[in-house]
């Protein structure tokens, strides 16, 4: 248990890092009137399109949307692009 | 040529009154005529931090409803001779006055000031509405905390799709012992995330609360803010002015303060 609060303590993100990061995030659905939540879905809808043709790293993918103009950018890791064989379809 | 600067900011308490008592002070110090507008009808608060709470006889709705004339309805200032205000009501709402009246008033005014700087209410309703209508640029006020940067990027959102002009970012209450551990985001870090162009940084200061107290700007004293302000009503003018080196100026401080602690 202690060990475990020491841990957390230096592993700990500064709180000023943590505000930028969250309002990141925060503004960007506030920006497109698009909540959290359905980024999410977006997210899934396009890991399930784009996994049927190659393999790639859903942990590390992310999707936003611009900062000046409302642009979806999408920077999607691949990890195998041969799954061809592997479509069944 | 005159211009239009509207002061505004979405969340309140994040210092829109004391930018525009000090700002319009500043630029009467720098020798333009200013005039200053509260638009806040209801819930007026600029007469009290200029300490000209005790000389209003006619407010903003008055004129606009016709029962003076603007220049009844004008305060000059105690100390600065091209410095006036116009008050706002405090027994009405914001359905007083209507964008297109505003824009008529601060068109009159236009004739006779260099610079009118409108006090916008919080919020994105109709006294907001009313504050941008007449206005040429903008003053965008925040704090660095999440809930006064996340108005303000709604404010910029709104402004732009007005197809409002020039707009500036002001941050306000910085902490630079904090900003310096990682406690409090930088201004580097608002301006990243909110990106439009920095006109100034206001370190917290508690000489705004002890000026706003007496009722006297304290733009061009030799305080960290009253310095702060004077930069930025430089920086309106179009003067090239460096931002104030915070943190070796607080490093400073808490070095005498160690040395009187010590002895």
């Amino acid at each position: 248990m202690k060990k475990l609060s020491i841990k957390h303590i230096f592993r700990r993100k500064k709180p000023g890092q943590v505000a930028k990061d969250r309002l990141k995030i925060l503004l960007i659905s506030d920006r497109v009137n698009l909540s959290p939540e359905m980024m999410e879905l977006i997210k899934a809808d396009i890991t399930k399109v784009i996994s049927k043709y190659m393999k790639i790293d859903t942990a590390n993918m992310e999707i936003q949307i611009g900062k000046q103009k409302p642009v979806l950018y999408a920077n999607i890791p691949i990890l195998d692009l041969n799954k061809q064989g592997s479509l069944n379809v | 040529m005159s211009e239009v600067i509207v002061v505004t900011s979405g969340k309140g308490g994040v210092g829109k009154t004391t930018t525009s008592a000090n700002v319009g002070t500043g630029l009467a110090k720098l020798g333009k005529k200013v005039c200053l507008i509260d638009t806040d009808i209801g819930l007026r608060n600029l007469d009290v931090v200029m300490g000209l709470e005790n000389r209003i006889i006619y407010n903003l709705v008055d004129v606009v409803e016709g029962n003076c004339r603007v220049k009844q309805a004008l305060i000059r200032d105690k100390r600065n001779p091209g410095l006036y205000l116009l008050p706002s009501a405090q027994t009405r709402d914001k359905s007083a006055v209507s964008p297109e009246q505003m824009k008529k008033v601060v068109g009159h005014l236009k004739e006779q000031f260099e610079y009118i700087i409108l006090d916008c209410p919080a919020g994105i309703e109709q006294g907001f509405q009313n504050a941008i209508a007449g206005a040429d640029r903008a003053l965008i006020v925040t704090t660095p905390e999440v809930s006064a940067i996340r108005d303000a990027d709604r404010i910029i959102g709104l402004l732009e799709a007005n197809s409002f002009g020039k707009m500036d970012l002001l941050i306000n209450r910085i902490r630079p012992d904090m900003v310096k551990k990682g406690d409090m985001m930088s201004a580097a870090d608002v301006v990243d995330i909110l990106s439009i162009p920095l006109i100034g940084i206001v370190p917290d200061d508690e000489n705004v609360v002890i000026s706003t107290n007496q009722g006297e700007p304290l733009v061009g004293n030799d305080s960290p803010a009253g310095e702060a302000y004077l930069n930025i009503s430089k920086r309106i003018l179009g003067q090239e002015v460096p931002f104030l080196p915070l943190e070796k100026k607080i490093a400073f401080f808490t070095k005498i303060s160690t040395i009187f602690q010590k002895g």
